[in-house]
């Protein structure tokens, strides 16, 4: 089987700015891929591509082994196999979320039970309110479920848990996981670094329309092999040392102590300090 | 026939949604009250021996009521949901098009037999206003209602393909109809418009439609009144026709999904 992704040379202007500078990318079936990068960095015309909304000036684009720009007559057995988590909506306020969950599923071949999907994303005690009365975050979790009624084989979520507590946030990454652990692929365009490292397999960072760097979220930027930061108490004051190698240092310093290491902590940079970097590296 | 099925669907949820926003169903049924109200009050002397001035406004409202179920209504729901997100949400669903404006269609012919239902009844009660008792008419009424209502549909489709934004629509497309109204005999007696007037409203639909209704509403010896001394039934039809057909032409080439 093919990869459920792939992208090579892909090209997007608009007038004078060339949004998509020349992507190319591989997603593979069934992993969790995350693009990064900072507002106006083409995340969203390279995903809105894929999804078959957006024209290209040039690349070739592979999605489930059709050209999302070219679908034709094919277009309604394509979108029958992915599903589309967009930005922000306020569509469909009069409606309950199960008639409209209920409504969607007529849509595709092979649904989801609806009652279920209510359930998967929590909104099960919501299930007959109007679409207005919910908050931002119950909202979104209806984004998810009209995007996943289908029972995609890829699914793109384009930043899905903003506006989410963080409890909902877990919340969501945990269906996520269970998404996944079901075979779809998943496309994730975030702004929160955590959430790429809770969640994605692989993370492609994108910054004025090109790739810098894709890797694991553990790998990015040589994350792995980045010096690490011991911090102690000792007399008095906060102590710092940069350390190569940690363990050894740690051992070394507890022997000046009697057993615990005061505030003891050991920290690595984090996925957000390392994109950080590389975002200014860019400038 | 997915596709036919999936479309009555949407006809229930855009029905389920218009009923439930209480400011567009009280529009709907109130308005064309509202006017019905004020032409029979003041328009209450006679024509002709027992045809009062109302019954030549009813097949105005009419008419006007077909304009705005279809074309008012579509070129301002449609550019709203198109910004709320709701187009751009379908579009990436395997829903067919047609589907989508099988649903728009049942909306339409709702809110128009709402609207015609409620001009008839309350006229017939209130204002004398005497409905046809003759199948031919009745027959003409139906095709007139559906050919009219099938023109409004496609070119409210086509407006909201111009429309830029959901809040601005009305503004646009408020002061069309009105306009439309005052030139095509809804609102003052076509024959009494000046010339260069006439003219003008002679292009557009809603002229045409109020005419056919006017043969529907007046006794059969008012045709002479007319501007070709005839109902010019042929060429009602030809003219909503020909609005049909370039409507549809119009609304496949400028429908949009998303602002882009």
């Amino acid at each position: 089987m093919s990869a459920a992704i792939e992208i090579h040379d892909l090209r997007k202007s608009y007038g004078d700015h060339e949004a998509v500078a020349g992507i190319s990318l591989t997603i593979e079936r069934g992993e969790i891929y995350a693009i990064l990068g900072p507002n106006g960095a083409g995340k969203t015309t390279t995903v809105e591509i894929l999804e078959g909304f957006r024209d290209r000036d040039s690349g070739t684009v592979q999605v489930l082994e059709a050209d999302p720009g070219a679908l034709g007559i094919h277009g309604s057995s394509w979108r029958n196999r992915i599903g589309i988590v967009l930005q922000s909506n306020s569509d469909a306020a009069e409606l309950t979320v199960a008639e409209t969950v209920h409504h969607f599923s007529h849509y595709y071949s092979k649904p989801k039970d609806p009652d279920s999907v209510i359930a998967l994303v929590g909104l099960t005690e919501k299930r007959d309110a109007r679409i207005r009365t919910l908050s931002g975050g119950q909202r979104r979790r209806l984004d998810v479920a009209l995007g996943i009624i289908g029972a995609p084989e890829i699914l793109f979520l384009d930043e899905p848990t903003t506006g989410f507590d963080p409890e909902a946030r877990r919340a969501f990454w945990e269906l996520i996981l269970a998404l996944k652990a079901e075979g779809t692929t998943i496309v994730l365009t975030t702004h929160y670094l955590d959430e790429a490292e809770a969640l994605a397999d692989r993370v492609a960072v994108i910054n004025a329309g090109k790739i810098i760097e894709i890797a694991t979220p553990l790998t990015l930027g040589g994350r792995h092999l980045a010096k690490a930061t011991i911090s102690w108490q000792e007399g008095g004051e906060t102590k710092k040392q940069i350390s190569e190698n940690p363990t050894h240092d740690l051992l070394e310093i507890a022997k000046r102590f009697n057993g615990e290491i005061p505030e003891l902590t050991v920290t690595r940079p984090s996925l957000e300090d390392i994109y950080l970097t590389m975002i200014e590296g860019q400038k | 026939m997915n596709t036919l099925r999936i479309g009555i669907l949407r006809g229930n949820i855009e029905i389920k949604q218009f009923l439930r926003q209480k400011e567009s169903v009280v529009f709907t049924i109130f308005f064309p009250l509202l006017l019905l109200v004020i032409f029979g009050s003041v328009f209450t002397q006679s024509i002709a021996p027992g045809v009062k001035l109302s019954q030549y406004f009813i097949s105005g409202m009419i008419a006007s009521g077909l304009i705005n179920s279809g074309f008012q209504q579509l070129a301002i729901n449609i550019p709203t949901e198109r910004d709320n997100g709701a187009l751009k949400r379908l579009r990436g669903t395997p829903m067919s098009p047609i589907s989508f404006f099988i649903g728009k269609v049942i909306l339409v012919f709702l809110t128009m037999l709402i609207q015609v239902f409620i001009l008839l009844l309350a006229g017939g009660l209130f204002f004398h206003i005497r409905i046809p008792n003759d199948g031919t008419l009745w027959l003409r009424f139906i095709w007139l209602i559906i050919l009219g209502s099938a023109c409004s549909t496609v070119l409210g489709v086509a407006m909201a393909g111009v429309i830029k934004s959901g809040r601005g629509a009305p503004a646009v497309v408020t002061p069309i109809v009105l306009v439309l109204q005052f030139s095509s005999g809804v609102f003052f007696q076509y024959n009494s418009l000046p010339t260069w007037m006439k003219q003008t409203a002679a292009i557009f639909p809603l002229k045409w439609l109020t005419q056919g209704m006017r043969s529907v509403f007046l006794p059969d010896s008012f045709a002479t009144q007319e501007v070709a001394h005839s109902w010019e039934l042929g060429r009602i039809a030809l003219v909503l026709i020909g609005w049909l057909v370039a409507g549809t032409f119009l609304a496949t080439r400028s429908f949009k999904w998303s602002r882009q």
